[in-house]
């Protein structure tokens, strides 16, 4: 499913974010990538979603080489990715229904099925009745959900979470977190990209640990502690 | 592109010109000076346009012969000027045809007072002439040349100073007007690309989050364009119907207060100018408004 192939990524400044970074996601996998700040985890989302691109190996995702990819194949490789981001990035003029709307009209869905498959994942998410609530009228936990709907409204293969907890109180985080397992077991595979100790702990699912740009562990089943 | 996008495009255009409304109505009221301009001159050009055309056609060029031609070799250099590309029809005018003209225009048809004077003799009666009216004046020159070559032809009166002068004149103003309305032009599509650049920075996080979630370029670069348009089409429209409304009321003025022009010039109707200015006034200002947009989304909106 996703495979970084002794991906390196070194900044014109001269300073290696990644160095030399080999491992293999499995499809329906939930994966933590864990780290602290530095250490290239929000480097490797940017690999991912080929915003970046690496100075030496190769990512391929779901069999495609990203550096096979032409320009114009990129935004169909990124709706195979769903994003949730740390500060949710909702668009605040917009309501929570045109918040997940929104991401299946850039896809050029037709409005039918927009009207079908938005209340679903709003439903999901437990938004269901803030349909059209704003934003700044929902708490932290509630603004994340949204997201979470946006990123699978278009049941994307990957769900890429960075730092989806680190705005969030623990009860909200593990909600969050409870969502997210709910959608892996759906199929999806889940990479998760944190510093939260708590919630990594708990979940005991596969861990990935970066240290200043290079894997220093990457554990089946284990947690935050387990790794210092 | 889906009826669903473009409807999303030109809703999300409408709503861009409404968010930057001061820079849009900048872009727009340029385009309006710019077009109003054209306007303005385009008027002026296409009256004198008509103007040049009238004189043309009212100009004849006048064919005389040697002394002693007879009427056969009269009729033959008659065909023989038809032959030429540039005549478009000639008129015969016979010794006392052109003294009858002559009586009517210099003594006002008085026959009495110059039969005191003339007798019965004509004093034209070797001025007998072909007038000739050619399909292109500018050429005219050429043309005299080659009626001199014809025997028998003794002299060629042509008036080619008053066409030349209208047809430089026209040229001038038209000249004027292409560099003015260019400069204008680029103003515009400067202004035009300042509003979508500040449209793109004000929707940054919007576009960052669209290009995350696998849009296309078009389906980004598309509201900017809608928007561009929108602000041609907006700032050729308003020109074009001041135009319209303007134009009889300074046609009336110019001929009531200026008697000199309204002998002089016969002006175009406002229908006449509208229809030949509406397509070109469109065609820049979409045209101005789309490519400013175009070349700003490239720069700003890859993937």
């Amino acid at each position: 499913m996703i495979v970084l192939d002794h991906v390196t990524m070194q900044y014109p400044t001269g300073k290696k974010a990644l160095d030399d970074v080999t491992f293999h996601i499995n499809k329906g996998e939930f994966v933590f990538i864990v780290g602290s700040s530095g250490s290239g985890k929000t480097t490797l989302i940017k690999l991912l979603l080929k915003e970046l691109n690496p100075t030496q190996g190769d990512i391929t995702v779901e069999g495609k080489a990203y550096s096979k990819l032409k320009r114009k194949e990129i935004p169909m490789l990124r709706r195979k990715i769903g994003v949730v981001f740390q500060d949710f990035r909702l668009l605040k003029d917009r309501t929570v229904f045109e918040n997940v709307a929104f991401a299946q009209q850039v896809i050029e869905k037709p409005n039918k099925e927009i009207r079908r498959e938005v209340p679903a994942m709003l439903t999901m998410v437990g938004l269901a009745d803030q349909y059209k609530q704003y934003p700044r009228e929902l708490s932290g936990g509630e603004q994340q959900r949204v997201a979470i709907a946006r990123a699978v409204v278009n049941r994307p293969e990957i769900i890429l979470a960075d730092e989806p907890t680190g705005d969030l109180d623990p009860q909200n985080s593990s909600e969050i977190m409870q969502l997210l397992e709910e959608i892996n077991r759906r199929g999806t595979t889940v990479v998760v990209v944190t510093h939260n100790r708590e919630i990594v702990d708990q979940m005991q699912k596969r861990v990935i640990r970066l240290k200043k740009g290079k894997i220093v562990s990457d554990v089946e089943k284990g947690g935050y502690k387990d790794e210092d | 592109m889906k009826i669903s996008t473009l409807k999303y495009s030109f809703k999300q255009g409408f709503i861009n010109i409404r968010r930057n409304l001061l820079f849009s109505l900048a872009s727009i009221g340029t385009i309006i000076a710019c077009l109003f301009l054209f306007g303005i001159f385009y008027s002026i050009v296409l009256n004198m346009q008509n103007e040049v055309k009238t004189i043309e056609d009212t100009l004849t060029i006048t064919v005389f012969f040697d002394e002693g031609t007879g009427e056969e070799r009269i009729a033959e250099i008659g065909n023989e000027l038809k032959s030429i590309a540039n005549v478009d029809k000639i008129d015969y005018i016979s010794a006392d045809k052109a003294w009858k003209g002559y009586i009517e225009d210099v003594y006002n048809g008085d026959t009495e007072y110059v039969h005191s004077i003339f007798g019965d003799d004509n004093p034209l009666e070797n001025a007998s002439s072909y007038e000739v009216k050619l399909k292109d004046i500018k050429i005219q020159e050429d043309t005299v040349k080659s009626i001199m070559a014809i025997p028998d032809v003794r002299k060629v009166n042509s008036s080619e100073g008053t066409a030349n002068s209208l047809n430089s004149i026209n040229h001038l103003v038209g000249y004027a007007s292409i560099g003015v309305i260019v400069i204008l032009l680029f103003v515009s599509l400067f202004l035009i690309s300042n509003t979508i650049t500040i449209g793109i920075s004000v929707r940054k996080e919007e576009i960052a989050i669209m290009k995350l979630i696998g849009a296309k370029d078009s389906f980004v670069r598309t509201p900017f364009l809608v928007e561009g348009v929108m602000i041609g089409l907006i700032g050729s429209v308003i020109p074009i119907g001041i135009i319209y409304f303007m134009y009889d009321a300074v046609v009336n003025y110019l001929t009531e207060h200026f008697n000199v022009v309204a002998n002089l010039i016969n002006f175009v109707s406002v229908d006449t100018v509208i229809k030949g200015m509406t397509p070109i006034a469109l065609g820049m200002g979409i045209g101005i408004g789309f490519l400013g947009s175009f070349i700003t989304t490239y720069r700003h909106l890859r993937v």
